[in-house]
């Protein structure tokens, strides 16, 4: 039950974030990503303003928590991370729409967030259900198949 | 350039309070991956939280910062696509690297970022400049 809660006041928060910040407006984050003369570099002090915040808490945490709590993950830079990525800055510079803000722009009824969510889950499972198998068949490497029991912990960062 | 502050300070608070409250990383695309992992236990946290997500859009749809880009349905579906198949293979997206991870220092965060924003950068200048806008 209190999972439940701070998961759902935790995404709550981060979406009121997401709305206040103009990270929904598509328009926007076009106008950040296009180095055009009508370049807007404003939502740089969102990611700023939200790692200054973050960092901090992580911060104070680290002193009660038990250190390996907090221990950043120490997985490789490696072509996954660099290929997804890359991929990934494509179709949000296409779009304008990430993850975040695509969801709480459904909740909000925006038609092309919602059109853009049913590709990005077809997305989602094209490599979950897909080319993830694949990897894992052809190759019993860690580098290749992420290993599920890491990829809860680590699945983020 | 006030409300980009106060935006991002939510946005911090609501990844700070998934991670003290629950140990779990507030990272959009992570946690939608989670739910492909037919782990019911570890998926209840991702749909609470998506579940937020939702909901605050659901209140805030009267706030005048939600906006469509020009984009025909192709370009949407195309780039769904690209995001949804991308964060996964990358292991992040925005919110997972941009501000979890990088609030960690994580240099894989890092460096996922710049390519990202870089990608982006390139992508959205060409379309930018082909369509005129």
């Amino acid at each position: 039950m209190k999972t439940l809660l701070v998961a759902f006041a935790s995404g709550a928060l981060f979406g009121g974030g997401l709305v206040l910040s103009g990270m929904t407006d598509p328009r926007r984050i076009q106008a950040f990503l296009a180095l055009t003369d009508a370049w807007d570099p404003s939502l740089l002090l969102v990611m700023g303003a939200a790692v200054a915040v973050h960092a901090l808490v992580l911060r104070l945490d680290a002193r009660r928590a038990a250190p390996a709590a907090s221990t950043p993950p120490s997985g490789k830079i490696d072509k996954r991370l660099i290929l997804g990525a890359g991929i990934f800055g494509v179709g949000w510079g296409l779009t304008g729409y990430c993850p975040g803000p695509a969801v709480v722009s459904a909740g909000a009824v925006q038609l092309p967030a919602i059109i853009f969510i049913i590709a990005m889950i077809a997305g989602m499972a094209l490599y979950h259900l897909l080319w993830a198998r694949l990897q894992s068949g052809s190759s019993s490497s860690s580098e290749t198949g992420l290993p599920s029991n890491r990829a809860s912990t680590i699945i983020d960062i | 350039m006030f409300s980009e502050i106060l935006g991002g300070a939510l946005i911090g608070l609501g990844a700070s309070l998934a991670w003290v409250g629950a140990r779990r990383i507030a990272g959009v695309s992570g946690l939608m991956g989670t739910l492909f992992s037919g782990n019911w236990q570890r998926s209840i946290f991702p749909l609470a939280f998506l579940g937020g997500l939702l909901l605050s859009g659901v209140v805030l749809r009267g706030v005048s910062t939600f906006g469509s880009a020009p984009v025909p349905i192709w370009i949407l579906a195309l780039g769904g696509v690209l995001v949804g198949f991308g964060t996964q293979l990358g292991s992040g997206c925005t919110s997972g690297h941009g501000v979890c991870g990088v609030s960690r220092f994580s240099l894989r965060s890092i460096v996922a970022t710049l390519v990202f924003v870089g990608a982006g950068m390139l992508t959205a200048t060409l379309v930018a400049l082909r369509g005129g806008s």
